[in-house]
C-alpha cells in the first residue's frame, strides 16, 4: 500500500471571520476526502469541525467545497486529485457559516416547511392504495435525493443573491413539489390546493433559470432540472400561460 | 455595512457577511471557463453566418435544392421555384429578405428552448458562468419578470416548429429530383437535406415541452399506455437534446451553405443517380 | 454554576431514526406535546442506511405469508431467545405500520397489480420485505420526517408556530437522564453547535439511540452508533438484556481500508449473488446447521431453481441467517480460502445481466464503483463480516416499551432489547422501529398525560451533570490526590482507537474466555485513562469534546458486552465461543441482565476488577401454548429443554 504527504488548505473559523489553513498530512490508498478530515482532527486540530454521519453517501452531511466543486467529503476519492495538487477544502458557501467546515443549513428546514405535505385520498384506507410501477417511478428518482443540499447550494439564485432566499425555495423542495405533483395518489387538488400554480406562486419556480447546476452537483444522480423542474415549468405553464386560460381569467377579474 | 456598497442591493452573494470569509468569487481549479466560452464561440460563430444569409437573399435557390433558411417562402420577392414552398401570403409590399419572415419561428423556438437558455444564460449573461462561480450581476429576478417571462410560450414555438420541419420534410422530398424536375434522383445535396431533417425533426420531437405534451402532464401513465410509450421514447430523445439541438444547428447551416455553393455556382452538385 | 435553560414538554424522544420519530409521531396525535432531540441533523439518523426492505408478512407475493410465518421465522432467527410476545406483537403489527406509511406519502417498489412489492431475504419463508430498490432506510426516515413536517404544518395552522406542540431539537446531545426519586424527570441536554446545556422536563422519556457498534473498529455503523441510549438508561437505573449478541452482517466492504466494514446488502444475495471463496466454490453448502438442514437446498441446482420456483425448491444457503453466514465467511477466510483482502468473494456479475443489476441495486453498483473502483457487473465483490447490529439492550415491557424499573422511561428500536433474540433476521429491524416506536410513543404519552404532577426537576442533578460535562476542559494538569500527577491528558481520539481494536480483536465474531477476560482487563485501564481525556478549544461544535463525552457510553456499553459474552457459556446466534461451541438448551431461558454497580448513577467506582457493571440471571416466562403449538414438535425439540416441553 503506498502513502504519500499531501498538502490540504482547509477553512478554520466562525461568523466572525476565519481563512484558510496549510496542512501536510498522509494519504494512503484508496482514501477519499473524509478520512483525510479526519486524520486532520486525529493527529493535528482535534477541535476541527467537520458534520459526517454514514461515510457511505447515503446521509448527504458531509457536504463541503472541495476545490471550490460542491461534493461530498466522503464520495470524493483521493485518486481524484495528483499528489503535487494541493487541495482545498472549505464550508458551502451558500450558507452561513458555523464553525470549520460546518454550515447553517437552517434555511432548507424553513423552506421543507413550506411544501405542503402529501394529502392522502378521502376514500382510501391504509392497505387499500393501489398504484402501478410506472406510475411512481418519477416521483421515486425524486425521493432518493439524500437532502445532502448541494444542489441548494451551488443554485446561483440564492448562492449569488441573499436577498432571494425568501422567495426561492431551491431545487431540492421545488424538485419536492414535482414529486407531490406526480404522485398518483396525492390528493392536493381535491382540497383546494394547486401545486402547479403554487410552484409558480409561492416557492419562487421562475427564478430557476435551468442553468443546470444542480443536476450537476447531485451525488445521486437524479436529473433535477430535466425531470422535475422543467416539466413543473410546463405544468405552471399549463395553468399560467396558456392564452386561452389567461384571458379568461382576464376578462372574469375585469367583471367582477 | 462598509462604505462603497451599496445598501438597496443585499447582494453579497458569496461574500455575504453571515457566510465563511473568502474573498475569492470561487476557489475551482479546473478550467471551468472553457464551456461557457466554447458554448459563446459557437453559438456567436452561427449567429453570424445566420444574419449574413438571412439579410443575403440570394443564392438560396439551386433547384432542386431550397435552402431551409428560405422555406417556406412568403413573400412575392421570392424566387419561383417549381412545386417548392412558394407560398405568397405576404404579397408585394414586403421589400426585405424573405427569410427574416419564417426565421422568426425556429430562432423563437431555439431561444426560448431550455438547453439554448441554458447556454447562453451561461455563455453570454455569465448568470452563472459556472457551477459554484460567482455571477457579475447585483441583482437576479430570473425569469419572474418582462421579458424572460415570455420563455414560458416555449410550448407555441414548438408547435411552429413542428410545422417547419413539415415543411423542410417536404423540400427533402423534393430534393429526388433532378435539377430538371425529374424524380427518382439524389445528389449529394440530397444526403445533406436528408441528414439534416432527421436531426431537425429528433431535435424538435426532443423538445421538453413535446416530452410534456406527448405525456409528461399525465399522472397515472397506467390509463394512457400509448401516451407512456411515446413519453418514454420522447425521454430517450430528451436525454440527448444538448447534443441534438448542436447537431442540427451545425446541420442547417450546412443544408443552407452547402445550397449557397451551389446555387452561387462555386460547386457542382455531384449526382449520384 | 451557570443558569441552565429549561423547557417542558410532555414526551422527550431521545434520537429521530426509525423509532424516535415514529414514537415522536404517535405521541403527538395522542395529544402529548412531544420534543425530540437528536445528535444528527433531523433526517440523517442512521436508519438511512438499511437497505433491504421492512419485514412484514403483508402476503402481496406469496399469499401463504401470515403473520403466524413471519413469527415462526423470527424465533427461528433468534434461535428462541426472543421476548415471545415481542415476537408476536412484531408480527401481527408490521403490516399495519407499512401501509399507514403508504398513507404518509411513501412510495414502494410497486407489484404487478399494483400493490407493495416484497422481496426474500435471509430466514424469512416467503418473500416479505416492502422495499424501495436498496434504500428503504432512506424512505422510511424520509417518510417519518415529512409526516412530522406535515403534523408541524398543522400545529402552525392552528397556533401560528410550527414548534408549539412538536419540535425538533437536532444536533443536540443527551448526557443525563434526570429523576425525580425513581420516576424520570427530564433530560440535560448541551447543543453541539454552540456547546451550551439545557435541561427538558418531561416525565416520559423515550430512548431511540440506536445501537454501539462504533465500539468496534470494524463496523457498518455511524459514528452516532455509541450507545448512549444503553448508556443513558444504565445510569438512571433500567436494567440492559443479554449484551452479548452482536450482530455481526457477513457482509461488508473490506477494501479498500478506509471504507471498510460498510455494508453490503443483504439483498445482492436475495436477489441471486452468491458466494464463493478463492477456490471458486459455493462454500456455503459446507455451512448449513443441523437445525436449518431441512430449510435449505443441498444442491446448487436446486438452489438456483429456488429463485424461480420456490414453492418446489428449498432456497440456497447462501439466505442462512446472517449469523450463520458469518460464522462461515470467518471460518474461509481463517483457512486460508479468503479473498487478496481478507474477505470471500460476493458474486452477482455471472449471475445477473448487468441491466438488472443496475436496476434492483443501484446503491450497491454506486458504492462500489464510487469507493473502490469495482465495477459489480464485471467482477465479484469482496466482502467480509462487518459489526452490524446489537440484539440485546434495555429490558422493556414487552407491550408498553416501559424500560423497568424507571417508571417514565421507555425505549424502543435498536436499543430495546429481546425482540430479536440471539440473531435478528434483516428486514426485522425497520418494522421493530416501526411497530415498536409507536408502541413507545403511545404509552410515553398515556403515562404523561395521566400522570397527577409532574415530576420535579432537581437542581443538583443538573449541576452534577454539567461538572461531568465539562470534566474534559479541566483535563490537563495533574488530579489532586491520584498517583498519575504529572502526567498529560489522554487524546480522545487515540482512546476510542484503542477501545475499537480491543473490542473487536477480543469480544469479536469468534469468542474465547481468555481474550474477554484481557478485554475487561484493558477497558477497566481505559476507563482510568478516559477520565484524564482532554480536549483543545472551545465548546462551539467541538468534535474532541463530543467524543470524550461519547467515550463514557461506549465503555459503559462494552463492558457489558463482555462481561455477558463472558458469562454466557454456549454458542447462540449473535453469540459464539469457541471454547463452548454448542447451542445448550439449558441456557434458552436464561436472561443476562446488565446492572450498574453503583446504583446511584454515579461512576465514581472504577475498581478495574469490580468494574461498573455487575450481571443477574433471569430465567425467562415460558413460551405461550397457542405460540408453541406453531411449531413441530421435531424442531422444538432442538430448542427447547426438557422441562418446557412437557409443561
Amino acid at each position: 500500500m503506498s502513502s504519500y504527504e499531501a498538502r490540504f488548505k482547509v477553512w478554520r473559523g466562525d461568523a466572525e471571520g476565519g481563512g484558510l489553513e496549510d496542512f501536510k498530512i498522509e494519504v494512503n490508498d484508496g482514501e477519499v476526502v473524509l478520512d483525510i478530515i479526519h486524520r486532520l482532527q486525529a493527529t493535528q486540530t482535534p477541535d476541527l469541525a467537520v458534520r459526517w454521519n454514514c461515510k457511505a453517501g447515503k446521509c448527504g452531511s458531509c457536504s463541503a467545497e472541495i476545490n471550490g466543486r460542491p461534493r461530498l467529503m466522503c464520495m470524493t476519492r483521493m485518486s481524484v486529485f495528483s499528489r503535487e495538487e494541493t487541495i482545498t477544502v472549505t464550508p458551502l458557501r451558500a450558507f452561513p457559516v458555523v464553525r470549520d467546515l460546518v454550515t447553517d443549513v437552517g434555511f432548507n428546514y424553513t423552506k421543507a416547511r413550506q411544501v405542503p405535505s402529501f394529502v392522502p385520498p378521502a376514500d382510501l384506507g391504509p392497505g387499500e392504495y393501489r398504484m402501478m410501477q410506472e406510475d411512481v417511478d418519477r416521483s421515486q428518482e425524486f425521493r432518493k435525493c439524500i437532502e445532502c443540499f448541494l444542489c441548494q447550494d451551488t443554485c446561483h439564485v440564492v448562492r449569488d443573491h441573499e436577498e432571494n432566499k425568501t422567495a426561492f425555495a431551491g431545487p431540492r423542495f421545488l424538485m419536492r413539489v414535482a414529486e407531490l405533483d406526480m404522485h398518483p395518489l396525492d390528493a392536493a387538488s381535491e382540497s383546494g390546493l394547486d401545486r402547479k400554480t403554487t410552484a409558480q406562486d409561492e416557492h419562487g419556480l421562475g427564478y430557476c433559470n435551468i442553468t443546470k447546476c444542480c443536476t450537476e452537483v447531485c451525488p445521486e444522480g437524479i436529473k433535477i432540472t430535466d425531470n422535475a423542474l422543467i416539466p413543473l415549468k410546463e405544468r405552471a405553464v399549463d395553468r399560467k400561460y396558456d392564452p386561452l386560460v389567461w384571458l379568461g381569467s382576464k376578462i372574469r377579474r375585469r367583471t367582477s | 455595512m462598509a462604505t462603497g456598497t451599496e445598501p438597496e442591493l443585499n447582494s453579497g452573494g458569496v461574500r455575504t457577511p453571515t457566510r465563511a470569509a473568502i474573498a475569492a468569487p470561487h476557489l475551482r481549479t479546473d478550467r471551468w471557463w472553457l464551456q461557457p466560452a466554447a458554448t459563446a464561440g459557437g453559438l456567436l460563430a452561427f449567429i453570424v453566418y445566420s444574419t449574413w444569409r438571412a439579410f443575403a437573399n440570394t443564392d438560396y435557390y439551386a433547384a432542386p435544392y431550397v435552402s431551409p433558411f428560405y422555406s417556406p417562402c412568403l413573400a412575392e420577392n421570392c424566387e419561383p421555384m417549381r412545386a417548392g414552398p412558394n407560398w405568397e401570403i405576404f404579397g408585394g409590399w414586403w421589400g426585405l429578405s424573405p427569410a427574416l419572415l419564417i426565421l422568426i419561428f425556429p430562432l423563437g423556438f431555439r431561444l426560448t428552448c431550455y438547453y439554448y437558455r441554458k447556454a447562453y444564460y451561461r455563455g453570454f449573461w455569465a448568470s452563472p458562468p459556472a457551477c459554484a462561480v460567482a455571477e457579475p450581476h447585483k441583482k437576479y429576478t430570473g425569469e419572474t419578470r418582462f421579458p424572460l417571462i415570455l420563455q414560458n410560450i416555449h410550448r407555441y414555438f414548438f408547435y411552429a416548429a413542428i410545422l417547419v420541419a413539415g415543411i423542410l420534410t417536404y423540400d427533402t422530398v423534393l430534393a429526388f429530383r433532378d435539377e430538371h424536375y425529374e424524380w427518382g434522383h439524389m445528389g449529394l445535396g440530397t444526403l445533406v437535406f436528408l441528414v439534416n431533417i432527421v436531426l431537425i425533426w429528433a431535435y424538435t420531437l426532443s423538445c421538453h415541452s413535446c416530452r410534456h405534451i406527448v405525456g409528461g402532464q399525465l399522472k397515472h401513465f397506467s390509463k394512457h399506455p400509448v401516451r407512456y410509450r411515446m413519453w418514454q421514447w420522447v425521454g430517450k430523445l430528451n436525454a440527448r437534446h444538448m447534443l441534438l439541438a448542436w447537431a442540427s444547428l451545425v446541420s442547417v447551416a450546412l443544408a443552407d451553405f452547402y445550397v449557397y455553393l451551389v446555387a452561387s455556382g462555386a460547386f457542382d452538385d455531384p449526382r449520384l443517380f | 454554576m451557570p443558569v441552565v435553560d429549561r423547557q417542558e414538554w410532555d414526551v422527550v424522544v431521545v434520537g429521530a431514526g426509525g423509532a424516535g420519530l415514529r414514537a415522536a409521531i404517535e405521541a403527538r396525535e395522542r395529544g402529548a406535546r412531544t420534543a425530540v432531540i437528536c445528535k444528527s441533523l433531523f433526517g440523517k439518523a442512521h436508519t438511512v442506511m438499511a437497505e433491504g426492505g421492512i419485514a412484514a408478512a403483508m402476503g402481496n407475493v406469496n399469499s401463504g405469508d401470515n403473520w403466524q410465518v413471519h413469527f415462526r421465522d423470527t424465533m427461528r432467527g433468534g434461535k428462541f431467545l426472543n421476548q415471545w410476545r415481542m415476537a408476536e406483537l412484531h408480527a401481527q403489527e408490521a403490516p399495519d405500520r407499512v401501509w399507514e406509511l403508504e398513507t404518509w406519502g411513501a412510495l414502494f417498489d410497486r407489484t404487478k397489480d399494483g400493490r407493495i412489492s416484497q422481496r426474500n431475504f435471509g430466514g424469512h419463508e416467503y418473500p416479505r420485505l416492502a422495499h424501495v430498490g436498496d434504500r428503504t432506510g432512506l424512505e422510511l426516515i424520509r417518510t417519518l420526517q415529512q409526516k412530522i413536517v406535515s403534523l408541524q404544518q398543522e400545529d402552525f395552522k392552528e397556533t401560528g408556530d410550527y414548534e408549539s406542540r412538536l419540535k425538533v431539537y437536532q444536533e443536540c446531545t443527551v448526557t443525563r437522564i434526570l429523576k425525580d426519586g425513581e420516576r424520570v424527570s427530564g433530560t440535560f441536554c448541551y447543543e453541539r453547535e454552540s456547546g451550551r446545556f439545557f435541561v427538558l422536563e418531561a416525565p416520559s422519556v423515550v430512548i431511540a439511540t440506536g445501537g454501539i457498534g462504533k465500539s468496534f473498529k470494524v463496523t457498518s455503523n455511524s459514528w452516532e452508533y455509541t450507545g448512549d441510549g444503553h448508556a443513558l438508561a444504565l445510569l438512571a437505573g433500567a436494567p440492559l438484556l443479554n449484551m452479548e449478541f452482536v450482530q455481526f452482517h457477513p457482509t461488508g466492504m473490506v477494501w479498500p481500508p478506509s471504507v471498510k466494514g460498510i455494508l453490503v446488502t443483504e439483498s445482492v444475495r436475495g436477489d441471486g449473488g452468491v458466494l464463493r471463496n478463492s477456490e471458486g466454490k459455493r462454500f456455503m453448502f459446507d455451512y448449513i446447521p443441523d437445525v436449518f438442514k431441512e430449510k435449505y437446498a443441498q444442491s446448487e441446482e436446486e438452489g438456483d431453481r429456488w429463485y424461480e420456483d420456490p414453492d418446489n425448491n428449498r432456497r440456497p444457503p447462501e439466505l442462512l441467517p446472517r449469523d450463520e453466514v458469518a460464522r462461515a465467511i470467518n471460518a474461509e477466510v481463517k483457512a486460508g480460502r479468503g479473498s487478496p483482502h481478507g474477505g470471500v468473494f460476493l458474486d452477482v456479475s455471472t449471475r445477473m445481466p448487468a441491466e438488472v443489476i443496475k436496476r434492483r441495486l443501484p446503491s450497491m453498483y454506486h458504492q462500489f464503483k464510487e469507493l473502490a473502483d469495482v465495477d459489480i457487473t464485471a467482477e465479484a465483490m469482496e466482502v467480509g463480516p462487518t459489526c452490524h447490529y446489537v440484539m440485546g439492550g434495555i429490558a422493556v415491557e414487552s407491550d408498553t416499551a416501559a424500560a423497568r424499573g424507571v417508571p417514565g422511561l421507555f425505549a424502543s428500536g435498536e436499543v430495546a432489547g429481546g425482540m430479536h433474540g440471539s440473531n435478528r433476521l434483516g428486514g426485522n429491524s425497520l418494522s421493530d422501529l416501526l411497530v415498536f416506536g409507536r408502541r413507545a410513543g403511545l404509552h410515553a404519552a398515556r403515562y404523561a398525560t395521566g400522570l397527577g404532577e409532574r415530576p420535579a426537576v432537581d437542581d443538583g442533578q443538573i449541576d452534577a451533570a454539567a461538572a461531568e460535562a465539562l470534566r474534559p476542559f479541566s483535563a490537563e494538569g495533574p488530579e489532586a490526590g491520584t498517583e498519575e500527577t504529572g502526567r498529560p491528558p489522554e487524546n480522545p481520539y487515540t482512546l476510542h482507537q484503542e477501545l475499537q481494536q480491543t473490542m473487536n480483536d477480543l469480544v469479536g465474531i469468534i469468542r474465547r474466555e481468555a481474550e474477554m477476560e484481557a478485554a475487561l482487563k484493558k477497558l477497566a485501564d481505559l476507563r482510568v485513562r478516559a477520565r484524564r481525556a482532554g480536549v483543545e478549544g472551545h465548546r462551539q461544535f467541538n468534535p474532541g469534546w463530543h467524543l470524550a463525552l461519547d467515550l463514557r457510553n461506549m465503555l459503559l456499553v462494552s463492558e457489558c458486552v463482555a462481561r455477558a459474552a463472558l458469562e454466557r457459556t454456549e454458542s447462540r446466534g449473535g453469540h459464539t465461543r469457541e471454547d463452548h461451541p454448542t447451542m445448550e438448551r439449558e441456557w434458552r431461558r436464561i436472561n443476562l441482565l446488565c446492572q450498574p454497580t453503583d446504583p446511584t448513577g454515579g461512576l465514581a467506582a472504577t475498581d478495574p476488577v469490580r468494574g461498573q457493571i455487575r450481571l443477574v440471571r433471569e430465567t425467562t416466562e415460558p413460551i405461550r401454548q397457542d405460540l408453541l403449538a406453531l411449531f413441530d414438535k421435531e424442531e422444538l425439540v432442538k430448542y427447547l429443554a426438557e422441562e418446557e416441553l412437557y409443561e
